[in-house]
């Protein structure tokens, strides 16, 4: 302790700290603050590019969900059209079928009248012939009939009676 | 593995191989307490500040620096006057003398009187403000540390990247920012106290730095350096210290009354403990690598033979690199320091002790 204090060199502390305050004085004033200002800028500005990544980042991720959104809402909206379309199909389809059929029925049902006018027509006529047919084999039966007097007397008694009987 | 087997082998030979020479008689008896006490001097020297910037002693190289004198006077003359401490130098009619590396008021034939009792001279001491070796040094580094940072600062003018001195700097003054001064002293102070933490650490780094050249700039070992370094350390501490670190010198909250009292005095102990701690820790450092080396370098004179020569080397070479991390170590353990105590003087919470 003594050597150390007899050791103690008065000179070199008073220079030692002129220098030293000196040195403090000009590195705060043109050094430190410089620097420590600009690592502070720079890395703020490192701080800043991260966040504005991150932030570019989530937007990308949110235009995509957006996107995959879009791209399922237009598929959706696809097979509602397709459905929509094969619906539409279906139905004209089977539209076309009813009314053919529709169609078909009528024509028959036409067909089945006209050949019921037909075959009335044709009834009537034939009923026409035979009863002129009947009615000339009648007369001629009737002229030979009732060329005998006799026999003309017994017809219209016989027809008498049967009207009578009606 | 087998580089390290071989190491450990050439460090148990050195620590046996003192005793074998021991053992092998003392043929040269003669020469060796002459070595011995020489390099032991030769040490002290080396540790010691010194009136001219010697480089290579024995050949003379050097220069002389300044002396500055405050004795019923100015006298301001340079060192050469002395002749590397032969000669007494005059100034302004009065004479002075070097013996044991300071300076002595003597007459013309510079006698130096010694006290008995203290075995110090008792000759006049001027007060002496000379620009010595470790003076000198120290500015030298100064201006280099400036120049080194100015120039560092200025770079960021230009980019927001430094140039390339600054590339390697600023990972340094990042680093006492964010494991030194913030984590100590907390977000909300750190600001004030970022000049001084980072001119200190810069500063010892670069004295001790200074320190392992061949040049023998041994400032850092030198306990007035430290001694202003821990005063300023100190002063910064008191003058920006908050209520709270006051009142957990004088009355320790969250303890009974009556430890309060016996508190007190300890932690008032502690204020001047703590700078003092650093101080001492700083020199003793220093100044025991200093010696560590020298010594061993010292051996080699003392085994005077070629495998003491190659096995002295190689450990001086080791320890110089040890050395280099120290010096980088005790730059950080004062500033970490530092930081401490400016972090207890700027807390303004109460709920932590």
């Amino acid at each position: 302790m003594e050597k150390l204090l007899n050791d103690f060199s008065v000179g070199l502390f008073f220079w030692q700290m002129i220098v030293f305050l000196v040195l403090l004085f000009l590195l705060k004033k043109y050094a430190w603050t410089a620097i420590l200002v600009s690592v502070k800028a720079r890395e703020d500005k490192i701080k800043e590019g991260l966040e504005a990544a991150d932030k570019a980042k989530e937007m990308m991720r949110q235009m995509k969900e957006d996107n995959e959104e879009l791209l399922a809402k237009a598929r959706l909206e696809r097979e509602g059209i397709i459905k929509a379309a094969r619906e539409a199909k279906d139905k004209m389809i089977s539209d076309a079928k009813l009314k053919a059929s529709e169609e078909a029925d009528k024509v028959i049902k036409s067909a089945q009248e006209a050949i019921k006018a037909e075959k009335n027509a044709a009834m009537n006529e034939i009923k026409t012939h035979v009863a002129e047919l009947s009615i000339s084999i009648a007369e001629k039966i009737l002229k030979k009939e009732l060329a005998a007097d006799g026999k003309q007397n017994e017809l219209i008694e016989a027809a008498m009676n049967e009207s009578k009987l009606n | 593995m087998l580089v390290k087997r071989l190491f450990s082998i050439l460090v148990l030979t050195f620590l046996l191989s003192p005793l074998c020479v021991n053992a092998s008689g003392d043929s040269s008896a003669q020469s060796e307490p002459n070595v011995k006490t020489e390099i032991k001097e030769y040490i002290g020297h080396h540790l010691q500040d010194s009136y001219d910037f010697t480089i290579w002693h024995e050949y003379g190289i050097g220069f002389p620096l300044p002396i500055i004198l405050v004795d019923e006077g100015f006298h301001l003359f340079m060192s050469s006057k002395f002749h590397h401490g032969e000669a007494v130098a005059e100034s302004n009619g009065k004479y002075y003398k070097i013996f044991h590396g300071k300076i002595y008021r003597t007459d013309a034939e510079g006698t130096i009187e010694m006290d008995e009792a203290t075995h110090h001279p008792s000759n006049v001491k001027p007060l002496d403000f000379s620009i010595t070796k470790n003076v000198f040094s120290i500015i030298l580094i100064s201006i280099l540390i400036f120049w080194l940072f100015r120039n560092f600062a200025k770079s960021y003018q230009h980019s927001m990247i430094p140039n390339k001195k600054g590339r390697l700097l600023e990972p340094l003054v990042v680093f006492i920012r964010d494991d030194i001064a913030i984590p100590n002293i907390g977000k909300k102070s750190y600001g004030q106290y970022m000049p001084y933490l980072l001119t200190v650490f810069f500063f010892i780094w670069f004295l001790n730095l200074a320190g392992m050249t061949p040049l023998g700039i041994g400032v850092t070992n030198n306990i007035a350096v430290t001694f202003g370094l821990a005063l300023i350390t100190f002063i910064i501490t008191q003058f920006t210290a908050k209520k709270s670190y006051w009142a957990h010198i004088f009355w320790m909250p969250g303890v009974p009354t009556p430890m309060k009292v016996i508190l007190a005095p300890i932690e008032l102990l502690g204020v001047f403990v703590k700078p003092f701690a650093l101080m001492i820790r700083l020199y003793a450092n220093m100044t025991a690598g200093h010696v560590v080396i020298m010594s061993i370098i010292g051996l080699l004179y003392v085994f005077n033979n070629w495998f003491a020569t190659g096995a002295f080397l190689g450990l001086t070479l080791f320890l110089s690199v040890l050395e280099l991390l120290v010096a980088f170590l005790q730059a950080y353990i004062f500033t970490m320091l530092t930081a401490l105590y400016f972090g207890a003087a700027a807390a303004e919470h109460d709920d932590h002790h």
